[in-house]
Formats: structure tokens, sequence, C-alpha cells
């Protein structure tokens, strides 16, 4: 199978095992809501992912090759981009230079100018806020920017962690809209991380539920926003 | 009244040369969080290293392009070979703060014991690129020479070669992002690791062209650059140790004050003076001239 | 605390008598080992106690040296009162220097007193009154006639620099065992909890710097009476540096060890000469190869066993008591 297939993977920091033996696949194409509460583990499978922390055992492979034990600067170049907890954006750099950062792995600049100019398509503001430090944008405006310098990088994967974090239900609707867009429009496939269980499943395929670095339930997404049981107990409503 | 001028242009010429120490080391510090006392011993080797070349070959000039060349591969040496090896060893303990800083200061040893065994302790001296008498002024001779004018012209091409390279080019941005978030540097597919070997060499370059240019009016012995470090240390705090814009507008200042006390109150004093700035601008403002009202962490 | 008592004057005798065996080259080692023990002492109570790094030991030596060579020729005062004089104004320096120091943190705490390491000697140079560059005779006089004809000067300078190592070594242990030793060690491993239990960490970090230069102070003075002269050349930043090594050689915080730091600098000159003769190196040999051993073991135990080789035993023992 193409896609991200993620078999038995665990991670642990020191003694403590954050990740014991997870499991999923996600096909081309589609949009993976993984959800899970505080401490469930989700943030520690996005860093595992993108070559940030080591696994201790397992294998993840994209497109049928092994991602677990490269670099994130290595897997960058395989088409794998990775927006981090917390708004990854550079305050210290302008929205511009936020933007080329993604593309500056690539030696051809006009691609990357390219690239620019199709993510303030995506995202007007930023083409407003171009020359401006970072610093001075608001929180939904550094989550466009850290999802736009992802997607300079023109990546097949987007691994993102938590874009909704402390954005206004306003300014979430409108990037869950744009994750939909981008998955129908270029094909990408999407590893969302989020708390917010109800939006992301709303617009994913498939839903993987952890808790406690363990997947207790997955699914199409529709079949397990309908199961009783799973709401009661893991999403809360 | 020309006094004051003259001491204001020898400050400035001073000044610009602590600007080159200052920014070697709020380079490293920004990419490294180490304060890199060995700075001074990588410059010291470049410099010995031009002192060769340029008494050989009588050309000052080919002796700079050496010790910059020199201190680049130096200061990536450092970085590759001993710093990365010191930051594996995950360092815990009651010397875990203190290890990197002790650990630059036994390079600096170090280096300036293998300089000492292969040069000696003599001191040697450089033929200047230009004349040391200094310019006339109608009926008066001031001491600022050309070899001042000189000195000024080489570290104002410097900075704005540095200035372009860091606003301007891939290069830049990519140092610039590697040292204020590395995460961020490598998820967006830089190689922070090599970058950041990359910073110390240009840091080491530019410690190279500082030993140079001080040797050019000064002699050259394995201890000549310790004042160097201590003054481009308390330019770097002057200016934050973060910001380099900040590192040099702290040399330019240091270097006009000191000035100023040597020719209205004397040698003696020179240097308590350059201490008494670095307290007093650690006590009064922790976070440098160019601070914006974020505090200070370990 | 008898016992402690005990056991210091069981060893101050032992040494006495080892002083006796051997000879004047041996005995005047002796001494550097007592100085080098002192000024260790100094850097243990600081680094590996209050968690603050101090590269300019040298120039509080130089403090106290000065302070204790100006008491004795213009006071004319007893030789135990210009020690006194040098704890006192060392830990007066000190003090003043920790007032700044409580506020800084890790890089500009080193590079400020390394700032002091490098100038403070250079300064000794620009003023008459402390004899510039050759510096000022510091004479403690004869042993006393009692002692017998054949006591000589270096035993007279062990005597002293013994005396006054053990009983640095006794006060400086029992402060570490006092409730300030365990103050400084909340602070150093938690600042922040240390703070939150109503320590005033900035307070009790000017008392380990007044302690730590008092120490240095007296090392100074010891230092001085042992060359029989105050001079700026004899404080230099490599005294600073080799300070650093000794103490890091000592695990920084195990005050048993500067005994081994101490021992160490002491040997590195000794094994540098034997090392340069059999090499047939010339003069720079002699002068920077025992330079370059003391930075190397620097940077090698800095590396390695950065708490000391203390460290690695004890924890090989953890891991011993663990698996059983």
């Amino acid at each position: 199978m193409s896609g991200l297939l993620v078999n038995e993977l665990s991670v642990s920091h020191g003694a403590i095992a954050a990740l014991r033996g997870i499991s999923f696949s996600v096909q081309v194409g589609q949009l993976a809501a993984v959800i899970g509460s505080n401490g469930a583990g989700k943030t520690t499978l996005l860093r595992a992912l993108s070559g940030l922390n080591k696994a201790s055992s397992g294998s993840a492979q994209w497109n049928k090759s092994e991602i677990l034990g490269a670099r994130p600067d290595a897997l960058v170049r395989r088409g794998i981009s990775h927006v981090s907890e917390g708004k990854s954006v550079i305050p210290e750099l302008s929205v511009r230079e936020n933007l080329v950062l993604g593309g500056i792995w690539r030696s051809d600049k006009s691609d990357t100018n390219a690239a620019i100019t199709e993510v303030v398509e995506l995202f007007p503001i930023l083409g407003q806020r171009m020359s401006q430090s970072a610093n001075t944008l608001s929180g939904g405006e550094r989550q466009m920017l850290a999802i736009g310098r992802a997607l300079v990088s023109r990546p097949r994967l987007i691994l993102l962690d938590e874009p909704s974090l402390g954005l206004a239900p306003i300014v979430i609707e409108q990037i869950f809209a744009t994750l939909d867009q981008l998955r129908r429009k270029l094909g990408l496939t999407i590893v969302l991380v989020e708390q917010n269980a109800m939006s992301a499943l709303e617009i994913a395929d498939t839903g993987i539920i952890i808790n406690l670095g363990e997947v207790v339930a997955s699914g199409k997404a529709s079949e397990l926003i309908n199961d009783p049981a799973l709401r009661a107990a893991y999403l809360g409503y | 009244m020309q006094k004051l001028l003259e001491t204001v242009l020898i400050g400035i010429s001073t000044g610009s040369i602590y600007a080159l120490m200052s920014l070697a080391l709020v380079l490293v510090w920004r990419s490294t969080r180490v304060v890199n006392f060995a700075q001074a011993g990588q410059a010291t080797l470049s410099t010995y290293i031009g002192f060769e070349i340029a008494s050989r070959s009588e050309i000052f000039w080919l002796g700079l392009a050496f010790a910059i060349i020199a201190g680049a591969l130096v200061g990536a040496g450092v970085d590759y070979f001993f710093m990365r090896v010191l930051f594996k060893h995950a360092i815990s303990g009651p010397a875990a703060v203190v290890a990197p800083v002790i650990a630059t200061l036994g390079l600096l040893g170090l280096i300036r014991s293998i300089v000492g065994l292969i040069w000696g302790g003599e001191f040697k001296s450089i033929a200047a690129p230009a004349s040391k008498d200094g310019f006339t002024i109608g009926q008066t001779t001031i001491p600022f020479s050309a070899l001042n004018v000189l000195i000024i012209a080489t570290v104002s091409l410097i900075l704005i070669t540095l200035a372009i390279t860091f606003q301007r080019t891939n290069l830049g941005l990519s140092l610039r992002a590697s040292a204020y978030a590395p995460e961020i540097a490598q998820l967006a597919g830089i190689r922070t690791a090599r970058t950041r070997t990359i910073g110390w060499a240009i840091a080491g370059g530019v410690g190279g062209v500082a030993g140079m240019l001080v040797t050019s009016y000064n002699f050259l012995s394995p201890y000549s650059l310790d004042l160097l470090l201590v003054f481009g240390f308390i330019a770097a705090v002057i200016g934050g140790l973060e910001s380099m814009v900040g590192s040099v507008i702290g040399a330019l200042v240091l270097g006009i004050g000191l000035t100023f006390i040597l020719n209205y109150i004397g040698t003696s004093l020179v240097f308590i003076g350059g201490f008494v700035v670095l307290i007093v601008v650690l006590l009064v403002k922790p976070d440098g001239i160019m601070a914006r009202g974020k505090t200070r962490r370990a | 605390m008898r016992k402690k008592i005990a056991l210091f004057i069981l060893l101050g005798w032992l040494l006495l008598v080892i002083g006796d065996r051997v000879d004047e080259l041996r005995v005047y080692q002796g001494a550097q080992i007592a100085m080098y023990t002192i000024a260790l002492s100094s850097i243990v109570l600081l680094t590996g106690y209050s968690g603050q790094v101090s590269l300019g030991n040298g120039a509080m030596m130089a403090v106290g040296g000065y302070a204790a060579a100006l008491t004795l020729n213009n006071l004319g005062s007893p030789v135990w009162f210009a020690f006194l004089m040098a704890i006192f104004f060392s830990a007066l320096f000190g003090a003043l220097l920790g007032t700044a120091a409580a506020r800084l943190s890790g890089p500009y705490l080193a590079g400020t007193t390394l700032a002091l390491a490098v100038g403070l000697p250079a300064i000794a140079n620009q003023f008459s009154f402390l004899g510039g560059e050759p510096g000022i005779f510091f004479d403690v006089g004869l042993p006393a006639q009692s002692l017998g004809e054949e006591f000589t000067q270096y035993k007279w300078f062990f005597w002293i620099a013994t005396f006054i190592a053990l009983l640095s070594l006794f006060i400086t242990s029992n402060i570490l065992a006092s409730r300030f030793g365990r103050t400084w060690r909340a602070i150093r491993s938690n600042p922040l909890a240390a703070e939150l239990s109503g320590i005033h960490s900035s307070r009790m970090k000017i008392l380990a710097f007044t302690i730590s230069s008092a120490l240095a102070g007296l090392a100074g003075a010891v230092l001085a009476m042992t060359i029989s002269l105050v001079a700026p050349g004899a404080y230099t930043l490599t005294l600073s540096f080799a300070l650093v090594t000794g103490a890091v050689l000592a695990g920084v915080s195990s005050l048993p060890g500067v005994l081994l730091g101490a021992l160490i600098l002491v040997a590195i000159p000794e094994i540098a000469d034997v090392l340069a003769n059999s090499w047939g190196g010339g003069e720079n040999f002699s002068n920077y190869l025992p330079g370059l051993i003391v930075s190397l073991l620097l940077i090698l135990s800095v590396i390695f066993t950065p708490n000391g080789p203390g460290e690695n035993l004890r924890r090989h023992h953890h891991k011993k008591a663990s698996e059983h």
C-alpha cells in the first residue's frame, strides 16, 4: 500500500514509555485525525514520524520506504513536512523569511518563489504582511504562516500538531476548511493531531483514537463520530 | 577640540577591531549558547599563520587572507571535533552548567600552548600595510594615521559583507533561523548541525581578521590577544550578547570610551575603565542596549 | 566533631613527619600542595556548592597576596596579622564582586571573572605602591630559633602552609556540612524551589562568593610566602586556568578531592620537565608543555568526567547496588 504505514511504533522518554506499539495506516490523499487527551502521546507520535524524537522500536513507512531513523531535514527532502506544536513560526524573522525558510533546502529559488505565490493565494492575509515581523501576527495568522511554510516545501505528507490550539472558533473553521481543500485539490496526505475531536473528525477520512500511548480505536471518521461508547469515553460529549 | 577629534577617531579605529571580536563571540553564542573563550586562542593561531605568510611574502593582505582561511578552518574544526563531542556526552551533575564554558577555557589554554611550542614566546611583529605616522592638519600632527583609516575601512568592508550575507542570502537566513529556533529550522529542511559549524567558521574567520589588525600596530605573542577577548566580551555584553548590530555599536562605544580614558586620564585606568563599564552595564542594563524589555534567562 | 579534629591533628602530624624525611625540593612542593589545596577548596565551595563559576580565582589570590605584603611591609605587623588582612581584604573584595555576581548567570559571570583574571594582575603593573612589574617583597622571617639549627626556611614555609591548609580545610568542611552548605546545594540544584521555600538565594550566593574569595586570598598570601614576593607575574591567567583544572580534576564538589587536584597541579610541571628533557626539546618545551598538559587534562576531564573521577565510581556503585 502506498501512503503512511505505521507498525508497532514505540517511543520512550527515559524510563517512561510514551508510545507503546502504535499501528495505523493512512492512504495517499486522505486526512487522518489522531485524537486523544493531553499526554496521550499525540505529539510524541508526530515527533517520531518527523525524526525529532527517536523511536525505540517499530517501523514507519512512507510510500514503502522506511522513515524512522532519518533526520527531519532529510525527511523534508522526501516530501514530509511537520508543523510542530504551538504555531511553529520564527517570530524574529519576517513573514516572507518564514516562508522562504520552507524552500531553503531547494537549490532552485524560482520554485520556492512560485510556491510562496501559491501560499499567498491560499492565505491572502499573509500577502499583506510579507515584510512584517512574524512577531506582529495574530494567533490565526501565525498558524496560517506555519502551514504556509510547510506548503512551500511542496510536501506530499503533512504532519500537523494541534493547529486549533488557542484560536477562535471562526479561525479554526477557516483553517480546517483550508486543510480540507488542500487534500482535495493537491491530493496531500495529512495527519492531523487534535484535541478538538469533533471538528477534526468532521473533515477527516479516518480517525485514530489514542490513549496512554496506545491505539484504542480506529476506523472511518464518520463511524467513530457516531459510536456512542467512544463518544462517551474519549470524545467527551 | 583637536584632541577631542583625534580621540574619537582613534576610538573608532580601536573599537572597530573590538567589533570583530565581539561579533565572533555573539555569532557563536547565538548558535551554541556558549561564550567561546577559545576565540582568543583561535584568533592567535590564525594570526600566527597570517604572520608567517605576511612576513615571507612581505604582503600583509596575503597574510590576512590566510588568517581568515585558517580562522575559518580552526573555527569549524573546534565545533566539529570538539563541541559536538562535548554536547554528545549527555552531561549532568554539578558541573553540567559550567562544563561548556570550562571546556572553551581549556581549549584556549591548549591552542595557546601549541602556539607557544611552535613559535615560542618572543614578540613578533608584522609590517603594517600602511603608514603609522599620523596625519598632519595645518601645523600639528595627530596620532590618527593611514593605518587607522585602513583598519576602519577593512572592518567596514567585513561588516558590510556580513550584513549582506545575513540579510540577503539563504545561508544567512539558515544561520539566523538555526540560531533563533533550531527545531523549526530543522523541520524546514536546514541541516542545523552543519549550519552551526559554518557559523563557527565565520566567527573564526572574523576573529582571524581582528588578530591580524591588532598585530598590524602591536606585537604578537601567545598572550597578546587576551585583552582583545576581554574587550570583545565587554562590547558583546553592552550589545546584549544576542544582537550582532548591538555588539558592533557596543564595541564602538567601548573603543571611544576607553580612548577617552587613555587620552584624558591615563593608561593605568584603561582596563579598570573597561571593567567598570562591564559591571555597570550588567547591573543597570543587563540585557544590553538593544534589549526590548525581554528578561534574560540563564 | 571531636573525631574530625582528631583526624585533622593526625593528618597534620603525619605530614610533619613526612616533611622531616624528604629532601628540600619535596618539602617546597609540599608547601605548594598546601597552597593549591586552599585555592581549590575556594573553587569547590563556589562552583561545586553554589553553582557559580569563577574563572578569576588568580585575581582573588592577588588581592590576598598584595594585602598581606602591604600589611607586613608598611605596618611592620606580625606575620599572622598579615595573613588575617589577606583574608579580610579578599573577603571584602569578594563580597563586592559577589553582590554584582549574584545577579549574573552562567556566561556573564564567567566572562566577568575572566576579565578580572586578565586585568587585575596587569593593574598591579600600573601603580607604584604595588611595586609594578617586579612586585614587592613578602618575607615571613626565619623559622623560630627554638626549632633548631637544621630547621630550614622551606620547612618553615611548609609548616605554616600546612597548618593554614589544614585549618582552612577543617573550617570549609564544617561550613559545607552546615546549614549553609545544604542551602547552597539546594540553590544549585533547584534555584526556583529554593527561592519558594524562603531562601534568599542572592544573599546566600554573595556569602559563598565572600567565603570563597577569603580562601583564595589566603591561598594568595601563602603563595606569596613561598616565593617571598608578590608580583603580577605570580597571579597570571595561567594560574587561574590551573586552578579551574585542578578543581575539575578534584571533582568540583568534593572537598577530599582537592588534595588530589593539588597534587596533580604540583606534579604536572615535574612531569613536563621530564618529558621536555627526554624529548630533548628546547626552551619552548619547558615553557609551554606544562600548559599543554594542564589544558589537555582540563578538556579531557570536562568531556569525560565533568563531575570528577569520583562520579564514575559512585555511578558504578549505584549500578552494582541496584543489580542486587
